[in-house]
């Protein structure tokens, strides 16, 4: 840990300064951003460093690592910095200058730290955590580690199955982590001061606190076949099972107060207020809805405030009122009004990114646009037919689909975006060709109703891949190469109609990649080595197309032997133990099954937030429960003091 | 792509505001566009009551006097910028100050009396070298004329930079200051590196420290006369 770093922790600035000049965008690396927190080394007895395993242009406006940053400098025993992937022209350079990997605030080598934090929002992300590693000079595997270097945790969603990365992190943290960051900085803090500060002392008490999964104090036996024995502690201490962190009142929780401008341009140059976590509409190949359940609600008066405390810290010029689902919000209407009203001829503009198939969603979309900016309007379906939607258990008939976007055009809106998935569980030919029917349909009543020609619609569709604590994560993925000739034969049923399909926009992303997330998704410990050789052979930032090497990925799979079909095209059985079964999303693996059972019926579920619960496991698991409802108060206007 | 909605209602400005400000330490690294953007972010969180263009997507109106490149420190950049509500250029420049990150600092606020460009015919640079440039640089003095080819997307293009330096000083041995005309196109810094390199070709290419002392009017004696 950082106990034993001798004397100063130095910034390695000089040195870097010296390879700015040489590298693409060197703003990204220089940190000094308003509202970032740079406190002195020797003030705190606990020291993070938080990561984003991309780039600092995708990682700087992530809402999880903003917070987290946050939450942990508010304390006063403990310091947090962050740091970000860097482009391979830095990477060159900082090897050559030997520059290890540093934070953005005060410049410390990351291998100072007692923490690096590390947040995967996908499993794209695993090949940079290596580079980062690496340039630290921390040892890629963790057993190869010693007191000197820092513990390495994983978070994120794709940390609720962290079996690939298994070897490469001491710990992974699940669900929410904001008050997860905290007890660790207690349990770290406590065995400095005790003198328990080891690195095998600070692992047993994480992993016997329960707060997060050490992957080393579990074994994994396989049967015959290759198949998962069974997952089991290796010592007495050690639970059986971990569970995820769900923060319940968020309103107690109104963070990031001080969101970080960046000086750098970003994916996303605005404030974001998370109006709710959570989801439960249950679609069935949705990772994100599963794994944050229940939903919990932030009042509509705490998220005003929010909205105006980030606007007032930050300067941006809009505002993004996020969640999964934001138009489910039970109060969106007295929200957007009140926030429509207050910021009415303000230049201030709110997005709420939300895709619901519904009149209401244009409603919605109208009221945040009369402050004169317009955002575009997007609708997921998901699926092209009736019978695959019942499937994914995304209720929507063409009608409403129909009905909605002609309305939308009727408002005004000349153009619209549709997302569909390829690929999912039984899907034939025919459900996607569905897809152009409906979309020129859509064209089609659109110009009926507005009356003009110029109207358009763009249908974006992606491969679908199957995740854990998902009712499809016992499901067979389909192969690249069949995902890609669906869309192909897709794209041709656009393109035959010359006219219609001139005003049908198609976008798509080939099967390539999917394969790859597909086996990282839900690989198992066996899956890491060919993570590793990926990267040894040159592997970075695979998130990027213009990075990804599909080849590269199949020939490391094949030289390590790893069966990549066996991962993702194969449908698993039921009593098959999954990798992640002893992570504890607080889904019933009975009652997942049961929905994947239903699935293939084509027998849809209802959302518990507005029909009888279905049991589906979280709340009773978690001692949780969903927290929906408007709340009283108004949204008051902001009254301009000028000088 | 989406229905037009009414303009803003136009209100005319009635005060112009010229800025200097500098670009120190880490903030070097801050490209055109990124100072750009946190400047207006600043006036947003400052609650500066910006005049704003007609039309169809109004933006406030600001005006930048040739930007210092990307990797460049700077004690003298210069903008213009105009409201629709008098205000104190003293308290605006406080105000300002605490809403930019520390390095993008403003120097000076000052009430427009005449337009930028005229009063910026010239700037004077320091540049750094890691070691010892004398005799490059008495090279570059005593030649008359060093030509450099810049391409751009119209094409190439020749520009003596030699004939645009004047005052070329020497404060250290690693030192060049020298007085830069700006022209149409002004030579960069990294111009005058590969000029200083063409006439000594023995000068290793290593990332050079420039940094912009001051903008102004050439005056006798070599100076330059600062707008405020
Ligand atoms: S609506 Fe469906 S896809 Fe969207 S977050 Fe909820 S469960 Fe996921």
């Amino acid at each position: 840990m950082g106990v034993s770093y001798p004397g100063v922790v130095q910034s390695v600035y000089p040195a870097l300064e010296r390879i700015l000049p040489l590298v693409r965008k060197p703003i990204q690396y220089v940190g000094g951003e308003l509202n970032a927190s740079v406190k002195p080394w020797e003030s705190v007895p606990v020291r993070w460093a938080l990561m984003y395993p991309d780039a600092y242009e995708v990682g700087l406006p992530n809402q999880g690592l903003q917070i987290l940053y946050e939450v942990l400098n508010e304390r006063d025993d403990v310091l947090a910095e962050r740091t970000y992937s860097v482009w391979p022209d830095m990477e060159a350079l900082m090897r050559e200058h030997g520059v290890p990997q540093f934070t953005v605030d005060a410049h410390r080598p990351v291998s100072a730290f007692d923490v690096l934090g590390v947040s995967f929002a996908t499993e794209l992300g695993y090949t940079n955590l290596l580079t980062a590693l690496d340039l630290a000079g921390i040892p890629l595997h963790a057993d190869e580690r010693t007191d000197e270097h820092p513990l390495v945790i994983a978070g994120g969603h794709a940390a609720f199955n962290p079996e690939p990365i298994a070897d490469f992190i001491d710990a992974a943290v699940i669900g929410d982590g904001e008050q997860a960051v905290l007890r660790l900085s207690d349990i770290i803090r406590d065995a400095k001061a005790a003198g328990t500060a080891s690195r095998g002392e600070l692992l047993d008490a994480i992993a016997a606190s329960g707060v997060a999964y050490v992957p080393a104090k579990y074994e994994v036996s396989y049967l015959p076949d290759g198949r998962i024995r069974r997952v089991a502690p290796v010592d007495a201490s050690t639970p059986w099972r971990v569970a995820k962190h769900t923060v319940s009142d968020l309103d107690e929780w109104p963070y990031p107060k001080q969101p970080i401008v960046p000086l750098a341009e970003t994916v996303h140059e605005r404030a974001s207020v998370e109006i709710f976590r959570g989801c439960t509409r249950g679609c069935r190949f949705c990772q994100a809805g599963m794994i944050t359940r229940p939903v919990r609600e932030r009042s509509k008066t705490t998220i005003a405030d929010m909205v105006q405390t980030s606007l007032s810290a930050t300067g941006f010029e809009e505002v993004g009122l996020l969640s999964l689902s934001s138009a489910d919000h039970s109060d969106i209407a007295a929200l957007t009004k009140g926030l429509a009203d207050r910021y009415e001829g303000s230049n201030t503009g709110l997005s709420l990114p939300s895709t619901r198939v519904d009149a209401f969603n244009i409603d919605l979309a109208n009221e945040l646009a009369r402050n004169g900016r317009r955002s575009g309007l997007t609708f997921a379906p998901e699926g092209g037919s009736e019978r695959i939607r019942k499937v994914i258990n995304k209720m929507v008939t063409e009608e409403d689909l129909i009905r909605t976007v002609a309305a939308a055009y009727a408002a005004g809106w000349r153009q619209v975006k549709l997302y569909f998935m390829c690929g999912l569980p039984t899907e034939t030919d025919e459900d996607v060709l569905q897809i152009a029917r409906m979309a020129k349909e859509v064209i089609r009543t659109g110009r009926e109703v507005s009356g003009r020609k110029d109207i358009r619609c763009t249908v974006s569709i992606g491969g679908f891949v199957p995740k854990p604590h998902t009712p499809f994560q016992w499901a067979a993925q389909l192969g690249w190469q069949q995902t890609d000739a669906r869309l192909a034969l897709l794209r041709e049923e656009i393109r035959s109609d010359r006219e219609l399909g001139r005003a049908i926009g198609f976008r798509y992303h080939d099967g390539r990649p999917g394969i790859v997330e597909g086996l990282l998704a839900r690989g198992d410990r066996r899956v890491g080595p060919v993570i590793e050789a990926v990267w040894r052979d040159g592997g970075r930032f695979d998130g990027w197309s213009e990075y990804f090497d599909f080849d590269r990925w199949m020939s490391c799979a094949e030289a390590v032997g790893v069966d990549v079909d066996w991962y993702t095209t194969r449908e698993r059985e039921e009593n098959e133990v999954l990798p992640w079964d002893h992570l504890d999303s607080g889904l019933d693996k009975e009652w997942l099954w049961q929905d994947w059972q239903d699935a293939l019926d084509e027998v849809e579920v209802e959302d518990c937030r507005w029909s009888p619960c279905f049991d589906c496991g979280v709340c009773d698991q978690m001692g949780t429960e969903i927290q929906v409802g408007p709340t009283d108060g108004v949204i008051l206007p902001i009254v301009q003091v000028t000088s | 792509m989406a229905r037009r909605t009414p303009d803003r209602e136009y209100i005319p400005p009635v005060q112009t505001l010229q800025v200097r400000y500098a670009k120190r330490g880490r903030m070097r690294f801050a490209s055109h566009r990124d100072f750009q953007r946190a400047w207006e972010r600043a006036l947003r969180r400052v609650g500066v009551p910006m005049a704003y263009s007609a039309g169809f997507s109004p933006h406030p109106k600001v005006s930048y006097a040739g930007a210092a490149p990307t990797g460049a420190a700077s004690e003298a950049e210069f903008l213009e910028f105009s409201v629709v509500q008098q205000i104190d250029p003293r308290a605006v420049r406080q105000a300002l100050n605490a809403a930019l990150p520390e390095g993008l600092d403003i120097v000076a606020v000052v009430e427009a009396t005449a337009p930028l460009v005229d009063q910026l015919r010239a700037s004077r640079w320091r540049m750094e070298w890691p070691f010892d440039v004398t005799e490059a640089i008495a090279a570059f003095a005593a030649a008359d004329s060093v030509e450099v080819e810049r391409i751009t997307k119209a094409g190439r293009r020749i520009l003596d930079v030699r004939a645009l330096c004047s005052a070329i000083q020497m404060p250290e041995p690693r030192v060049m200051e020298l007085t830069v005309a700006h022209a149409e196109p002004t030579p960069r810094p990294a111009e005058v590196v590969v000029a200083v390199r063409t006439v000594f070709p023995d000068l290793p290419d290593v990332p050079v420290l420039a940094t912009r002392l001051g903008q102004g009017v050439p005056v006798d004696g070599g100076g330059l006369a600062a707008p405020f």
